[in-house]
């Protein structure tokens, strides 16, 4: 079995936990006999470990010679009809207006070749013209008045398109400022990419890569299964971010099969996108064992160390962190608070410790790298991951990998999969707190956790969580 | 002569409230009185009354010939006391019939008996001053907690001077042996034993209700037939179970009820078994062989060996923690940390530590207030710790009545004293000077006026309200008096 797979980015290459799975996967795949995978990304660096994958960057292939043909392809998706007419369904539309919808546009230019808000940019200044004046109609055709009679300017819809000389699109492969435009463009070279290959199946991870995958599959006919890692639920809490939304679900509803990663992400998917439950299935992700013969780093502190690691943001529940820091150290000396990681509460983080009276036992390491993370856990005696919401959570398996005790919220995927971690409401700050006691305090609780919760994670093998999705593949044939 | 024993265990223990790490040395209150009572309360109403009024009417109904023998467990007769006084009323009323014999065992249902035999001798003796204040009687037939049973355990039991006890008929024990004879122990004939037919009493106590079993629905008729199936020269049938089977882990609506009711009844119609108790078993039977048992076995679980309760790290160290203390415990010999010493013992709480059943905790998620081991873990040892910071403080201020070992140490023991003594002594000396110079501001001293000299009352109040008022304002006066005095007649002992 051939599989087509689109992801968004690739070791060494990664960002987040996205790049990992996918890894993991693809190897754990490659396990199984008879199955081949082709790896697409949207920029390709040249030094991933293509063992397991054919690797295919999408910056690399010419998508211009096939506008024609995907542009047709695009009009006969209703999706893409419906946000079209949602925008273009005035006659006019001043600019500012226009702007209200500006991710909307991005999208519609993504689905069917009208203008990009850049190209307006330019337009606007090249000609020297008022905003406020200018009006676009439903062909996607510029409007504007000058001097009492009403211009238009003719657009090139390819210059619009923004593709170099070769025809082909830049990417960045990363989660800067130009995101939606780059979804958008992955989508546009998805059906090229889908038509140099063969495959049996296709598979997208995440909301970045669905309408590529849905792209895909429209210009192959073959089934398209799609990877919920993470929802704009888990991300944004109740105020999504509604374009995002709208990505999900159109993939979601494209879908032929679903893979959740935990039953959490799964109820979230029925319930919130209000998808059909016989198409999505759970397949939990497992930990590449650690094979890197690096030098256990030692302490060189008498201190217990708790560890929170991740990104600061409200999702992770940092904040949580910091209140059980605050009880635990108000009961017992000899303990330090680690919270490695950087985002957008940090600053609100330091201020909470200082403001707790807290700063010389709670400290702040801002992002860490991959080796660092390593590092960190090897001097860490308890690892805690407080998350407010988390569809899985991997990394207290590279923590128990490391066998270093966790405490996790039952909020998180992992919690449905783990048997050997605490587990805590998010909000339970008190249990939070007394597990960390517990686990530094109570000589048996760690010994126990290390002895059982190395063997458990051992034993979660991507060999078999591929398994369960090479299962999925075959009931989407 | 064939016979069927019944016997049912009437046990709850007294579980621990939500016990955190900051309340370690604050709060000495470690029960969680609300889900004991309403748990207590529940199991009183599904099963305790309405099975004991069965029990009743049956033994009105037949007379002397319908025996049934209970193990309460000291614990579940406290709680009884504290919360449903009725229960122990009926239990009461069945004992006056003559028909019901009630079993020894340890007072907390604990596992001393694998740790430390002082200890268990006493829970055992306490147990039987407890049954005997509420029943009557001095129980003369024993069954340990969980019918936890080896060798040694055997011994300790004829120690104490019962003639018989009960235990597993485990197959690892017994082999092609029968359970339906009466067996003695391998290291003391005197000490008779009856084994649990467990397959027999497990059809009632776990499969009663389960529609999937080939047995469903069990009657009876059904049961009578099983038994007379048994070789006629078999002699004794041991149907023993938790008494939580009827009507709590098997619903009323299984009919279990209906079958307790028909039981007796269709014994005396469809076979030739007799109903007896233990105690009545040891007289009347001889045994044939003697069982050896030199690992303890239990009831518990496929395995019937100890590992619900111990054996895992986390069981480990809460057991041994607790079992540490216990020389400090008999010397400090404190009411309230007894009572505590007591109910901390109860296996409940090592069975909810225990952690080879994530899977399929059927059994050991009953009534358990715990999410995980871990969890039952954290919270137990929170409370040891507080319970072991209370108790060392106890001791210190009851040193006097520890016994030393050495004459060095009886040397050393002095000359601590009378160096306290001393500081005490120059410490009363200095306040009694100070005291005076306050009394002097004291009528009107309550508030500011501090400077106001009122010298009249000094004589009057000197005796009585110096020591509170001069030595330490936040205790009150009783312990300021106690604590100085304590160690002075002590020492005078050594």
């Amino acid at each position: 079995m051939r599989v087509l797979m689109f992801g968004w980015e690739f070791p060494p290459h990664i960002t987040g936990g996205l790049g990992t799975a996918c890894y993991g996967l693809t190897k754990g795949l490659k396990s199984i006999p008879g199955t081949e995978i082709i790896f697409v990304v949207p920029k390709l660096w040249g030094d991933e470990d293509k063992r397991s994958v054919e690797l295919v960057g999408a910056g690399d292939i010419p998508v211009l010679q096939r506008i024609e043909t995907t542009q047709q392809y695009f009009r006969e998706d209703s999706f893409s009809n419906n946000v079209a007419q949602q925008t273009f369904d005035e006659q006019l539309y001043s600019i500012d207006q226009l702007y209200d919808h500006v991710t909307f546009v991005e999208i519609a230019s993504l689905l069917s070749p009208y203008l990009s808000p850049e190209y307006f940019e330019q337009i606007i200044k090249e000609k020297k013209l008022e905003r406020s004046k200018v009006a676009i109609t439903k062909e996607g055709k510029l409007v504007y008045r000058e001097n009492g009679v009403v211009k238009y300017v003719t657009v090139d819809y390819n210059e619009s398109f923004g593709v170099d000389d070769f025809g082909r699109y830049t990417f960045s492969g990363t989660y800067g400022p130009n995101l939606m435009t780059e979804v958008a463009n992955y989508a546009k070279v998805a059906p090229r990419i889908a038509s140099n290959y063969t495959f049996d199946i296709i598979h997208a991870h995440d909301w970045l890569c669905y309408p590529a995958g849905v792209a895909a599959k429209k210009i192959s006919g073959k089934p398209l299964v799609i990877h919920v890692h993470a929802t704009e639920f888990d991300r944004s809490g109740e105020s999504v971010n509604q374009p995002v939304y709208d990505i999900e679900r159109y993939g979601m509803e494209n879908a032929d099969r679903i893979i959740t990663v935990s039953n959490l992400t799964r109820n979230i998917v029925i319930e919130k996108y209000g998808i059909d439950p016989d198409k999505v299935f759970t397949v939990y992700n497992a930990v590449e064992p650690d094979m890197s013969e690096r030098k256990k780093e030692t302490k060189k502190i008498d201190d217990k160390i708790v560890t929170f690691l991740g990104r600061v943001t409200f999702q992770k529940g940092p904040d949580y962190f910091i209140e059980a820091a605050f009880r635990v150290l108000k009961r017992m000396d000899g303990v330090r608070f680690v919270m490695a990681g950087s985002g957008d509460m940090l600053k609100r983080m330091i201020d909470r410790a200082a403001e707790l009276n807290i700063s010389d036992r709670f400290h702040f390491t801002n992002f860490l790298k991959s080796d660092d993370v390593k590092r960190m856990f090897d001097i860490s005696d308890v690892y805690v991951m407080p998350s407010v919401s988390e569809p899985f959570g991997i990394s207290p398996l590279e923590a128990m990998r490391a066998n270093v005790p966790v405490i996790i919220s039952k909020q998180s995927g992992v919690a449905e999969l783990l048997e050997h971690a605490v587990k805590v409401d998010y909000w339970d700050i008190d249990a939070m707190a007394d597990a960390i006691y517990g686990i530094l305090n109570y000589k048996a609780l760690s010994e126990v956790f290390k002895k059982y919760g190395r063997k458990e994670v051992d034993d979660l093998q991507w060999e078999n969580a591929a398994h369960h999705v090479h299962k999925v593949y075959l009931s989407a044939l | 002569m064939r016979t069927i024993c019944l016997y049912f265990q009437v046990h709850q223990p007294f579980r621990l409230k939500r016990y955190r790490f900051f309340e370690i040395g604050h709060d000495h209150n470690y029960y969680d009185e609300y889900a004991n009572y309403s748990i207590l309360r529940k199991i009183a109403d599904k099963c305790y009354l309405p099975a004991n009024q069965i029990i009743y009417d049956l033994i009105q109904k037949h007379g002397k010939k319908f025996k049934i023998t209970f193990s309460l467990s000291g614990s579940v007769i406290d709680q009884f006391e504290k919360y449903t006084p009725d229960v122990l009323e009926s239990f009461k009323r069945l004992a006056k019939t003559g028909c019901v014999e009630f079993l020894s065992e340890t007072y907390a249902h604990s596992l001393s008996s694998l740790k430390s035999k002082t200890e268990f001798f006493e829970q055992v003796h306490a147990h039987a001053e407890k049954i005997k204040q509420h029943f009557g009687s001095t129980p003369t037939a024993f069954r340990n907690t969980e019918l936890v049973y080896s060798d040694y355990i055997g011994e300790m039991v004829s120690e104490l001077g019962f003639k018989v006890m009960l235990t597993e008929g485990a197959k690892h024990v017994l082999g092609w042996k029968s359970p339906n004879y009466m067996y003695y122990s391998a290291n003391n004939k005197k000490l008779k034993m009856l084994l649990k037919n467990f397959r027999l009493s497990d059809d009632i106590a776990f499969r009663f209700s389960n529609k999937a079993w080939e047995g469903w629905p069990l009657t009876a008729e059904k049961f009578v037939d099983w038994l007379n199936i048994a070789d006629p020269k078999e002699e004794v049938i041991n149907l023993f179970m938790d008494y939580e089977t009827f009507g709590e882990h098997q619903w009323a609506e299984s009919g279990i009820f209906e079958f307790l009711k028909s039981f007796p009844d269709t014994v005396f119609k469809n076979s030739d078994f007799t109903f007896h108790t233990p105690s009545e078993l040891a007289d009347l039977m001889q045994p044939v062989a003697p069982i050896h048992v030199p690992y303890p076995i239990s009831w518990a679980d496929e395995e019937r060996d100890l590992t619900a309760w111990l054996g895992n790290e986390l069981q480990d160290e809460a057991f041994e923690n607790l079992y540490n203390l216990e020389p400090i415990v008999k010397k400090c010999n404190d009411p309230a940390l007894l009572k505590d010493w007591t109910y901390l013992q109860a296996s409940d709480h090592f069975y909810y530590m225990c952690t080879k059943f994530f899977s399929d905790g059927d059994v050991h998620s009953y009534f358990n207030p715990y999410d995980s081991p871990y969890d039952a873990f954290i919270n137990y040892m929170n409370v040891l710790s507080d319970f072991t910071i209370r108790l060392k403080k106890a001791a210190e201020n009851s040193l006097g009545d520890m016994t030393p070992d050495s004459p060095e140490e009886i040397a050393s023991l002095i000359d601590k004293y009378q160096l306290e003594i001393q500081k005490l002594k120059e410490k009363m000396e200095s306040k009694k000077t100070k005291a005076i110079d306050k009394t002097k501001k004291q009528p009107a001293a309550i508030d500011k006026t501090k400077k106001q000299p009122v010298p009249i009352d000094i004589t009057k109040k000197e005796p009585e309200k110096l020591m509170p008022h001069s030595e330490d304002k936040k205790k009150p006066a009783q312990k300021k008096e106690a604590k100085p005095s304590t160690p002075k007649p002590k020492k005078k002992k050594e």
